[in-house]
């Protein structure tokens, strides 16, 4: 391994070179007397190692590690649905045709052969029907979009819930949520490029959101649609987003994510001797390896099952986009049904001064959008106010040990969840036999008092839990102990770190530890 | 890996090779040596075996299915166990012979520089930065040059689309301009029924999404005609924009007993019969009406634009 070892190659011994065969190295010694057998890939290492180096940083990283809990895994499946989407967006763009020109339709869809229609919708149905194993792929990458969006979701939610944007990761937090939006868009842009009647009527209501923003908005709308809605350009344009801008940004943000979690190290829940100011969990290799490829698979195969027997989008029941078409119960994906929520529950409000106007889909589409996204790409500084905890956490929060918090986060996200459900009214309608007069104005008045309710719930089991079980303390970190390594003294452990956090003048919420809780365990 | 249990202790359970495919490979772990953990073994072999072969058979099938079947279902399932089965190898492996015996444990070390370090940092910079601040008309220069060259950057963002204009208030709606259905055939007074609708458009702008417009067969003496649109109704016709003032939306459903036009997108509701108000949903505004006629040869015509530009609102659609 090390290039700068001098001993003789003779010496090593019949075990390692046992070793040296069986593929998987064993976890390296500290102290090397002995150069590795010279198999061909050893030798292709050395090669590399001797004109760009490498074996010496490349241990370091090798032993990097990595705690371990299952919720830990929520940024990662998104990470690996990205790399399918990706690979399977290659594939697509291979048949796909951004192009709006009329043709009329040849393909083996029996049912709309001879019907007029964009090239780019044809090309969905080639896609569908005349490409081999196309509409797999298809399915599989419109399957990751979702998930991929979903595990985003999660994925925050676990570092709200758990405290993990405290200093110093509130830049990782900005880049996260950025990297939700992103993902977001390019996942909008993409299902738009079928020009299919249902992503049609998505785009309308998107260039109509647009043109609301006052003074820029028809500047904006037009820029972005070439001119009115429909207009020709604006299919071309989302392809060079959907393919090109937003995954290139999308990448960098990644990169960018990836490199200040591992300048970080990764937070570790409380326990095992997890401290402040050090990293408990597996090495990097083999362990963490073996688990995180595995994890890429297992994602994977979920994916490609999902996108074999899951039907998603049948663009071709939809038909091609006539604007003077819509059918009813018209739903975005899951993730954009927030938004349509919003856009279905507001109010008949406009404002008007003159002849000077705000009409109504500015506030519940730009407005609320904003204000949420505001919230919560400034919700580390806003916490940080509050509480006046500016110290460095690396040992996470139990949610039940920050019951504000944790409310707060149920209430958000009960919020977006009633919008949501909201965005379906007129489904849930049909479904059950309601009215969807009666169902709007359910939402409207449940939008506002059921994030409440939830809130006050979670924020009084938080503190149930709490006062029965007081707050968790390692055992490892109990004075005198001797936690790993042999230094876990008190002093720098979970007490400490949770001490600081709540400051002499912060407002009550409930963050020091109560010392007979303490002495209980 | 190994299935030796040297380096762990044996009485821990599931530490004795099951042997499932006969295979030992023999670990060589020095206990005690302080860079390397212990790896410890708890179960074996049959698992990730398994899930190995599965791979390959899904492999295979997926292969096949691509020459002779093309079926998606098969290509999902075969995807699953091809891919699937590496992935429950890879995890199984590790949980069965790479768990650490204890967790390990790293220091975390420092983030932020060192005050020496942010010194020797700030020393190295105040170089450049004098320079800057000695040469300030270069300085202020070099700003005005940069600030110029990207504003001028962005002007050929206008390229993109057409400066906001009349296209977004104005229709191609005139005086004495046909009706025409989505065929393209002029309709006829007589050819819409009471309680009936259908989309028409102008003569020559088959398919325009703007001036789109609902033809609606009104039932008789129902109508209570607005000041200023008594003549705008003959023959109980009654034309009002399709596109929704909400979010521009086709307002595609009719239901003739209540008057009330229904947007399916967010279930903003028109009355028809009160110049298509909003009744019900988010819309703010009513339906553009677009005043009518019937013209010598009978068929139904335009006497001009809409009553208001069609459309959802934006900042200045109202600006005279």
């Amino acid at each position: 391994m090390s290039a700068t070892d001098g001993t003789p190659r003779s010496t090593r011994t019949a075990a390692e070179e046992a070793t040296g065969r069986h593929g998987l190295h064993l976890p390296h010694h500290e102290h090397h007397e002995h150069v590795p057998v010279r198999t061909k890939g050893a030798r292709v290492a050395r090669w590399f190692d001797a004109r760009v180096g490498g074996a010496r940083i490349g241990r370091g990283a090798l032993k990097k590690i990595f705690p371990n809990h299952w919720s830990f895994l929520l940024g990662e499946v998104a990470l690996y649905s990205f790399l399918v989407l990706i690979i399977t967006g290659i594939y697509l763009t291979f048949f796909y045709d951004a192009n709006t020109d009329i043709t009329t339709y040849q393909g083996s869809y029996v049912p709309l052969q001879g019907q007029e229609m964009s090239n780019a919708f044809a090309s969905g149905l080639a896609i569908s029907f005349d490409v081999r194993a196309g509409l797999f792929v298809r399915q599989v990458h419109h399957w990751s979009a979702l998930v991929f969006l979903g595990a985003i979701a999660l994925h925050l939610a676990r570092v709200f819930f758990t405290g993990a944007f405290r200093r110093p990761r509130e830049v990782n937090w900005v880049i996260g949520c950025s990297l939700m939006l992103m993902a977001l868009g390019n996942g909008f842009a993409g299902y738009s490029l079928l020009d299919d009647q249902l992503s049609g009527t998505g785009l309308r209501i998107a260039y109509s959101v647009l043109i609301s923003i006052p003074f820029i908005g028809p500047w904006l709308a037009s820029l972005v649609f070439g001119g009115n809605f429909p207009g020709e350009d604006i299919i071309g344009r989302l392809f060079v987003i959907h393919i090109l801008v937003l995954p290139v940004i999308i990448g960098i943000l990644i990169t960018v994510h990836l490199t200040i979690l591992i300048k970080h190290k990764h937070t570790h829940f409380p326990g095992k001797g997890a401290r402040d100011d050090n990293v408990v969990g597996e090495r990097l290799w083999p362990t963490y390896t073996f688990k995180a490829a595995g994890l890429f698979f297992i994602v994977a195969a979920i994916l490609g099952l999902l996108g074999g027997l899951a039907q998603i989008n049948p663009v071709w029941i939809y038909g091609p986009f006539k604007p003077e078409n819509v059918s009813s119960a018209s739903q975005p994906d899951w993730y954009m049904g927030w938004l349509e929520g919003s856009l279905r529950l507001m109010p008949n409000w406009e404002t008007r001064i003159g002849w000077f106007t705000i009409p109504n889909q500015f506030y519940s589409g730009v407005l609320v959008a904003g204000v949420a996204f505001g919230i919560m790409y400034a919700w580390p500084w806003i916490e940080a106010r509050v509480t006046k905890d500016r110290e460095e956490h690396h040992v996470l929060d139990r949610p039940r040990d920050r019951p504000w918090r944790t409310a707060i986060g149920a209430a958000a996200l009960t919020w977006f969840t009633v919008l949501g459900f909201a965005g379906s009214d007129d489904v849930l309608a049909v479904a059950f036999g309601l009215s969807v007069n009666a169902l709007v104005w359910t939402f409207r008045i449940g939008l506002f008092v059921v994030p409440l309710i939830v809130g006050v719930i979670t924020y009084k089991l938080c503190q149930e839990l709490r006062d029965r079980d007081g707050p968790f303390v390692d055992p490892l970190l109990l004075e005198g102990s001797s936690g790993p390594n042999g230094n876990g003294s008190a002093t720098n452990g979970s007490d400490g770190s949770e001490g600081s956090s709540g400051g002499d003048d912060a407002p009550d919420l409930d963050l020091d530890p109560d010392p007979e809780h303490a002495t209980r365990r | 890996m190994a299935d030796e249990p040297e380096s762990t202790d044996p009485s821990a359970e599931g530490l004795v090779p099951t042997g499932t495919t006969g295979h030992h490979h023999d670990e060589h772990e020095e206990p005690g040596d302080g860079g390397s953990p212990r790896l410890r073994q708890t179960g074996g072999e049959t698992l990730p075996v398994v899930a190995f072969l599965l791979a390959m058979v899904g492999a295979v099938a997926f292969v096949i299915n691509y020459i002779a079947g093309n079926n998606t279902q098969i290509f999902g399932v075969a995807v699953f166990f091809m891919v699937g089965g590496i992935g429950v190898g890879l995890v199984a492996w590790a949980k069965r012979y790479m768990t650490p015996a204890e967790p390990d444990v790293e220091p975390r070390g420092r983030i932020a520089s060192t005050e020496e370090e942010i010194a020797e940092f700030k020393a190295d910079f105040d170089v450049g930065e004098y320079e800057l601040e000695r040469r300030s008309l270069l300085t202020k220069l070099l700003v005005g040059a940069a600030t110029a060259m990207g504003l001028a950057a962005l002007i050929p963002l206008k390229s993109l689309g057409p400066s906001p204009n009349e296209s977004f208030k104005v229709t191609p709606w005139t005086n004495g301009k046909r009706l025409v259905d989505e065929q393209g055939n002029p309709v006829r007074a007589t050819s819409v029924n009471t309680n009936g609708v259908i989309t028409v458009f102008p003569e020559g702008d088959i398919g325009d999404e703007f001036s789109q417009t609902l033809l609606i067969g009104l039932q008789p003496g129902r109508l209570v005609p607005v000041e200023g649109r008594e003549d705008w109704t003959p023959e109980n016709l009654a034309a009002f924009s399709k596109v929704c003032t909400h979010v521009g939306c086709p307002v595609g459903l009719f239901e003739a007993n209540t008057g009330q036009l229904l947007c399916p997108c967010h279930q903003s509701t028109f009355d028809v019969y009160a110049a298509c108000e909003p009744t019900f949903g988010p819309a703010a505004t009513p339906l553009p009406q677009l005043p009518l006629g019937i013209d010598e040869e009978g068929f139904v015509v335009a006497l001009g634009d809409f009553s208001s530009p069609p459309g959802p609102g934006f900042w200045n659609q109202r600006q005279p």
